[in-house]
């Protein structure tokens, strides 16, 4: 493969996860080039969340690849099929330099419920990352005031709406200025009038380049934002094409049924 | 029945010395200590590793199913049998600190189970090991949650150590004890004995109360 301006961030090849006897991921590929927005979507139980959460190490794959470019440190390339030896076995050190390039913005917010607004966003900089604490305070200042919630620093979530608790979910995955954005059905917590906040700072990211999967059951909003729609059934991709084609003209039956579906629930 | 209020007056002195010199600090030691264990205990428990687990879970079975007195007297006149001699206080200690171990161990494991899943996964999303979102993460949010059961094992414990007198550990209830059966004044003095108790689990209390507030904000609303 020749490098190219839209060299692939995120290349998953073969993946496969089962829990128990139940097989959950059945062999997904998916290719995700930098600064593009890729939506998964698809029924409960398709297996959509759980290729996120493979994508920042919540989940051990059971098989497949996945590579991801670092910023200038490389590719990262983990073979979870390979158990041949201790050795060559997916590590913790690999997971860590997984989550190190991904983020992941989750359905419930999942904010530190004894920190600040501000500490919630700064944690993994400055402990983890180990940047300097006055750059890094800056910085989710910087990130705050971009979603209008800098003068809730100091405030604590419980304190904040729904819709507030999840820009602040958004920042503390931006500032660890990962290389892939994770979303999580980021909107379906929320109450429906919070909802465009949440997809408006989404929608910005998308426009500055950030790249991204979200996982989604807002199809509007998919039509909009993804470069590239995938939709998923039992464990595999049913059909991938631009989202006009895949939400407008589905050529699969699956996807037909559950667009259909979608449009009369909304 | 008349009080001899002047003995009352007189033994609040050395009761007072016995709390302050005995059961306050024989209750402090035992406490810290026992936290150490049981939060040992806890994680062993909790670990993936079977051997640790089933380790952890025969300790607190033992330390449940076994009275405080009998143990305390295994420490204090069984070891000797086999060669382990130890003073008083070591052996009291040492028993009580066991004890809050065991009962503690299921405090801190239930309210470490308590925080929610996603916190763990907030913390790896973020970059953190287990053992660093364990430790800045899940164990201020169980913190919260234990404070109300921990109490209780706190202000059980300032109780049994009353218990202690029986290895002659010079506390407050032995102090009681010798002046009673100086004086023969049996209910004035061990009546006195209980209100000392009272007024320190008075405290302990409103103690508890100043603390939960405080960690009010630790817990997910």
């Amino acid at each position: 493969m020749s490098p190219t301006e839209n060299a692939p961030v995120l290349q998953v090849r073969g993946l496969t996860k089962a829990f128990g006897a139940n097989a959950v991921l059945r062999g997904i590929d998916l290719d995700v080039p930098k600064g593009k927005v890729v939506a998964l979507i698809g029924p409960s139980g398709s297996g959509k969340t759980t290729v996120l959460r493979c994508l920042n190490g919540l989940e051990m794959p059971d098989g497949g690849t996945v590579a991801l470019s670092g910023n200038g440190s490389g590719q990262l390339l983990l073979d979870f099929g390979a158990k041949v030896s201790r050795k060559d076995r997916v590590s913790r050190k690999d997971i860590a330099a997984l989550r190190d390039r991904s983020a992941m913005v989750f359905q419930h917010y999942n904010l530190f419920p004894h920190m600040t607004v501000l500490q919630n966003v700064t944690e993994g900089p400055i402990k983890v990352q180990k940047r300097p604490g006055a750059q890094a305070v800056e910085e989710a200042e910087r990130l705050l005031a971009r979603v209008g919630l800098l003068e809730k620093k100091d405030t604590y979530p419980f304190e904040l709406s729904g819709g507030q608790q999840q820009r602040v979910g958004i920042v503390r995955a931006l500032a660890l200025k990962p290389q892939l954005l994770l979303f999580d059905e980021p909107t379906s917590a929320l109450d429906p009038e919070l909802v465009g906040d949440v997809l408006g700072v989404i929608k910005e990211l998308a426009e500055e380049g950030w790249t991204m999967v979200i996982v989604t059951h807002e199809l509007g909003f998919a039509r909009q934002m993804a470069d590239e729609v995938i939709f998923m059934d039992g464990g595999v991709v049913v059909e991938r094409g631009p989202a006009s084609e895949v939400l407008r003209e589905p050529k699969q039956e699956r996807t037909q049924q559950f667009v259909q579906r979608l449009l009369h629930e909304f | 029945m008349s009080v001899n209020w002047d003995l009352v007056w007189s033994s609040l002195g050395p009761l007072i010395g016995g709390a302050i010199k005995g059961t306050i600090p024989l209750t402090l030691a035992s406490f810290v200590l026992g936290l150490i264990l049981a939060l040992i205990v806890a994680l062993m428990r909790l670990s993936r590793n079977v051997v640790l687990a089933a380790v952890a879970r025969f300790y607190v079975s033992v330390i449940r199913g076994t009275p405080l007195l009998v143990q305390l007297f295994v420490i204090f006149y069984g070891l000797p049998t086999i060669g382990v001699k130890l003073d008083p206080w070591p052996s009291a200690i040492i028993a009580f600190s066991l004890n809050v171990g065991g009962y503690a161990a299921e405090v801190i494991r239930a309210a470490i189970l308590s925080v929610p899943k996603g916190q763990w996964e907030a913390g790896h999303t973020i970059g953190m090991s287990r053992g660093q979102a364990l430790v800045r993460i899940i164990l201020p949010q169980a913190a919260r949650v234990s404070v109300p059961p921990l109490s209780n094992t706190f202000i059980s414990l300032v109780k049994d150590t009353s218990l202690a007198s029986l290895i002659l550990v010079t506390e407050l209830f032995r102090q009681a004890q010798q002046v009673a059966a100086f004086s023969q004044e049996f209910m004035a003095l061990y009546l006195e004995a209980a209100a000392v108790y009272w007024v320190i689990c008075l405290v302990l209390s409103s103690g508890q109360s100043l603390l939960e507030k405080r960690l009010e904000r630790y817990v997910a609303h």
